[in-house]
């Protein structure tokens, strides 16, 4: 069948069966490898994607359900060259080791961020409790997170805790 | 924290801005055209005898290529493992299967549902067997595993490491005799250390390319030892090394369970080459509990032995191990690391003895720590209890005990092993100072005295990494069956290109170590040279010197060593070159800021220019050879000892047994460090799998050998709502075994973590009565205990 949706901007359309799940939709029919499947089944968020505003587990969708939608993938945050403020905290707080969970923790975040751009660190970890990392301990993708909200409100994000005091 | 570099300064990492934009490339993302998929036929028997394998209808269906069943494969051989103590896997078995999840057949098809699909219409017979899962009960032997064994235990550990039986016999002895004094106390205790399910985020991938008329491989995989896989493949299919590449790209974590060469990795392969296409097979979550390597899987009782005013007399530890169904890379060798740090960071007489079996179950291997984290946790819950019996601050018993840093260097551990270099005592004094210790303790009662049950635990630990001496090849830790002779070896590459900027290719590939900054900062540090215009090549068998590969803390040890002294070659002749150029003296040469100067004056060149020099030879120096590159091995004299000091906060709520961490100081000594912010990283991750063991995770078997964690539904993983922030610091002891004075952080977080946790949730129901509660420390668990205690 055919579905057609709007992904990062741009409208796109493809032959897609009747099962074949969203993520494996961007990722093999449009080569949009950005989004990842840690676990095909809804319990680790590394697939999360931006749909009409709103984070969702693209894992559990079907392409068909998507007909239609307006799609953001990791791929479509940064704009003209410019990193989207949680990609920049993400690099700037080191809130990544293997990368992995990123790109779902990254559209956690922006979602997380443009409910409330001041969230408290109980928010953060609140709102990235579906995306599961397995490297950082989730420790600096707070201070990430935390950074991103500084620069969105146009604040001077804390010091990194490395920095030489 | 605050801490400066060795190096000075702190780097963001180079790999994000590729992995924070959607850009990594990780095995599955690799797009070969016309590639097929491969998906696996899987025991849901613990143990049975197959019947029969149809294979007719699969083969029938549209877009199936090829099934394949052990007869396909069986001339390969079994899978190579490094320690071959057990049985080996088979690659394909239609024999007697071992474990739910073994694979029986592969399919290979078009597009993986396909596959999939496919692999469903095997019709497989099976006659199922009863299974053997307890420890205890494999140990008896009433049945065996494998019928042609003679016995499930596959090998006993013992420490003191190298002590005969008549030695390990008078160091018990020694404790026993100790016992019956008026002045001392024993505690003993059977504690489970659980079987967990390493779970990167990433599942495994592999895709092989054979070419054909080429008569090349070229193997795309999710490992942690892409040469090691290389030298397998190499082997499997008698292709020599050159023919043979392997690349690991971006890998979404390893922890351990990427450091096999797994029997999918080989098949794939297998099939690539039958089929004259790119085979991929990448694991579901599902399948990856019984496809990939588990750890931990221990249990055991401690003894401790002490007089009433804290000085131990002795620590006995007596225990079986899980190894599962069939030994892979490490599997046997993995409780002979707990061996190394079996007494800890003590100096009391220690007798350690760990029988390991096998079972009907998944293989265990490495997962982060492997063996020192079971270790510790035994010393360190034990040594608790003892502190609680005497009454004693258990920070001081600790201290009472520790080998002095005016041993070192020279200590030899009561294991017998040669320790490089520490100072616990006073990396205890900074995290008591750094956790407000009487402060906390302060806070801790007051809370009890609202009725409210908040714990503190502390424990310390020495780690035992950066593997290692190429000696150890000689202790039976054979590379041998990967083609690797010196395996426990560092080895690096250093290019200057004509236009100077450098290249650095090392073996290792990290899983999220950050080696694409680390390495560059090394080399950097020694050229003067931005780290921007040096390249790193890792985890690509072609294009890098063979290395084992990263695991057991020791990338930045070993190989990062011996990207130190490729680079300090490189400096070398860069210097004659330089000196020439500038009409200088060589030894007045110095690198910084994109260049060589000469000290004292404003003379200097820049590498672009030394760099055009070293590949036009009739500018250089009479005699010397053209080029500006350098290759090292590093080979270790020792091991390294990092070790720490570990304190938690918690509170339990009684009436639903549910623990909330509230606090969790780390205070770890890695030697010297290169960058801080990785450092912290390492140690924020393993922290949370250690707090992961102590409070969530268990891979829990029933008496069939099923495995009913097998989801990430059942199989509980933190969430960021479980964890607090961590609020670590260092203390700085370098290690005198490599040039750069660093100790691997790879493992210490979960080395240290889960007793910690442990000894606080005990801590803060003290005054129910209860004493030890066996991981993961779940609600229901916690409250039955309480009960337990109560009554
Ligand atoms: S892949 Fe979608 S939640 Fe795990
Ligand atoms: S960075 Fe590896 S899983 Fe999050």
């Amino acid at each position: 069948m055919k579905v057609s949706m709007s992904v990062n901007g741009r409208q796109v359309s493809g032959e897609a069966e009747p099962r074949t799940l969203l993520v494996h939709f961007l990722r093999e029919n449009l080569g949009l490898t950005g989004t990842h499947v840690g676990c095909e089944s809804s319990y680790c968020g590394a697939c999360t994607i931006s749909l009409d505003g709103q984070a969702v587990l693209s894992c559990t969708m079907l392409a068909a359900q998507a007909d239609g939608a307006e799609v953001t993938t990791v791929e479509g945050l940064a704009r003209n060259g410019e990193l989207h403020p949680v990609q920049e905290g993400f690099w700037e707080r080191h809130g990544l080791q293997c990368g992995f969970c990123t790109p779902g923790m990254i559209m956690s975040a922006v979602t997380l961020l443009d409910e409330n751009d001041n969230p408290s660190e109980e928010e953060i970890r609140r709102g990235i409790e579906g995306n599961l990392c397995r490297c950082t301990g989730y420790h600096n993708i707070v201070r990430a997170i935390e950074y991103a909200g500084a620069k969105m409100r146009g604040e001077e994000p804390a010091p990194a805790e490395w920095e030489d005091a | 924290m605050s801490s400066t570099s060795v190096l000075g300064g702190v780097v963001r990492r180079r790999e994000d801005p590729a992995l924070i934009q959607g850009g990594g490339r990780y095995t599955d993302d690799v797009k070969l055209a016309g590639t097929a998929h491969a998906a696996f036929v899987r025991s849901p028997f613990a143990h049975a005898n197959v019947l029969s394998v149809d294979t007719s209808a699969a083969e029938a269906m549209d877009g199936v290529l090829a099934v394949y069943t052990a007869a396909d494969v069986e001339h390969l051989g079994p899978l190579v493992a490094q320690v071959p103590v057990g049985a080996l896997r088979p690659l394909l078995n239609n024999g007697t299967v071992k474990h739910v999840g073994e694979a029986v057949a592969m399919v290979v098809a078009v597009d993986p549902y396909v596959a999939r699909d496919a692999a469903d219409a095997v019709d497989v017979d099976y006659d199922a067997l009863p299974a053997v899962v307890d420890l205890k009960h494999s140990l008896s032997d009433e049945m065996l595993v494998h019928g042609d064994m003679e016995s499930n235990t596959l090998i006993s550990w013992t420490g003191p490491f190298g002590a005969d039986a008549d030695a390990l016999a008078a160091v018990k002895a020694g404790i026993d005799e100790q016992k019956s004094r008026d002045d001392v106390v024993v505690v003993s205790q059977e504690m489970i250390n659980q079987r967990l399910i390493p779970v990167p985020i990433e599942p495994r991938s592999v895709l092989a390319d054979y070419q054909i008329g080429y008569g090349r491989f070229d193997v795309y995989s999710s490992t942690q030892i892409p040469s090691a896989l290389a030298g397998a493949i190499g082997k499997y299919f008698g292709m020599a090394l050159n023919q043979v590449t392997v690349k690991a790209m971006e890998v979404g974590g390893g922890f351990g369970c990427k450091l096999n060469v797994y029997n999918d990795e080989v098949l794939v392969a297998f099939a690539s080459k039958q089929l004259g296409c790119p085979v991929k097979w990448t694991e579901t979550r599902r399948e990856a509990a019984n496809s990939t390597i588990q750890g931990r899987g221990w249990i055991a009782t401690a003894t401790m032995t002490g007089t009433t005013d804290g000085e131990i007399l002795g620590f006995e530890l007596d225990g079986i191990a899980d190894m599962g169904a069939y030994s892979q890379n490490f599997t046997v060798a993995i409780p002979f690391l707990g061996v190394f740090v079996g007494s800890g960071q003590y100096s009391f007489p220690t007798h350690w003895k760990m029988d390991c079996v096998t079972t009907h179950t998944m293989t265990t291997d490495a997962y982060r720590g492997a063996g020192r984290p079971e270790a510790a946790y035994y010393l360190e819950r034990i040594l608790d209890m003892y502190s609680r019996k005497i009454g004693m601050d258990p920070a001081e018993v600790r201290r009472k005990n520790y080998i002095p840093a005016s041993e070192f260097p020279g200590a030899v551990s009561p294991m017998g092993f040669p320790m490089d270099t520490g100072d616990y005592e006073a990396n205890l004094d900074a995290a008591l100072e750094s956790a407000g210790w009487s402060g906390l303790l302060a806070e801790r009662d007051a809370a009890r005295a609202e009725g409210r049950h908040v714990g503190v635990g502390i424990a310390t630990y020495v780690e035992v990494c950066g593997f290692g001496p190429s000696g150890l090849v000689d202790l039976g830790f054979s590379w041998a069956e990967y083609q690797m002779p010196s395996a426990f070896n560092g080895s690096s590459l250093v290019r200057v290109h004509p236009d100077g900027s450098a290249t650095v290719s090392i073996g290792t590939g990290p899983s999220g170590q950050g080696h694409q900054t680390t390495w560059a900062q090394i080399v950097g540090d020694g050229l003067g040279m931005d780290v921007d215009r040096i390249r790193v090549i890792h985890g690509d068998t072609e294009e890098a010197p063979p290395s084992i590969g990263t695991f057991g803390s020791r990338s930045a040890a070993v190989d990062g060593s011996a990207c130190y002294e490729a680079t300090q070659k490189v400096q070398a002749k860069a210097a004659r070159i330089a000196a020439h150029l500038l009409e200088a003296s060589e030894d007045d040469i110095e690198f910084a800021d994109g260049g060589a100067h000469v000290a004292g004056t404003d003379s200097s060149v820049g590498w672009d220019e030394i760099a055009k020099a070293a590949y036009q030879p009739h500018v250089l120096p009479e005699g010397m050879e053209g080029g500006l590159e350098a290759h090292a091995i590093f080979s270790p004299g020792n091991a390294t000892w990092p070790f720490g000091t570990h304190i938690a906060m918690v509170e339990v709520d009684a009436a639903t047994g549910d623990v909330r961490l509230l606090r969790y100081i780390g205070m770890d000594d890695c030697g010297n460090v290169i960058s801080p912010m990785i450092v912290d990283g390492q140690i924020h991750g393993g922290i949370a799998q250690g707090v992961g063991q102590a409070m969530f995770e268990d891979a829990v078997y029933d008496m069939d050998g099923n495995l009913l964690s097998a989801s990430l539904v059942d199989y509980i993983l933190p969430t960021a709502v479980d964890l607090p922030s961590f609020e670590l610091g260092r203390t700085v002891t370098p290690t005198d075994i490599n040039p750069l004075g660093v100790k691997g952080i790879g493992e210490a977080g979960t080395i240290g973590a889960a007793q910690t946790v442990v000894n606080a949730v005990v801590d803060a129901l003290e005054s129910l009565g209860v004493t030890h509660i066996d991981m993961p420390l779940r609600p229901q668990r916690v409250w039955q205990a309480i009960q337990d205690a109560q009554a």
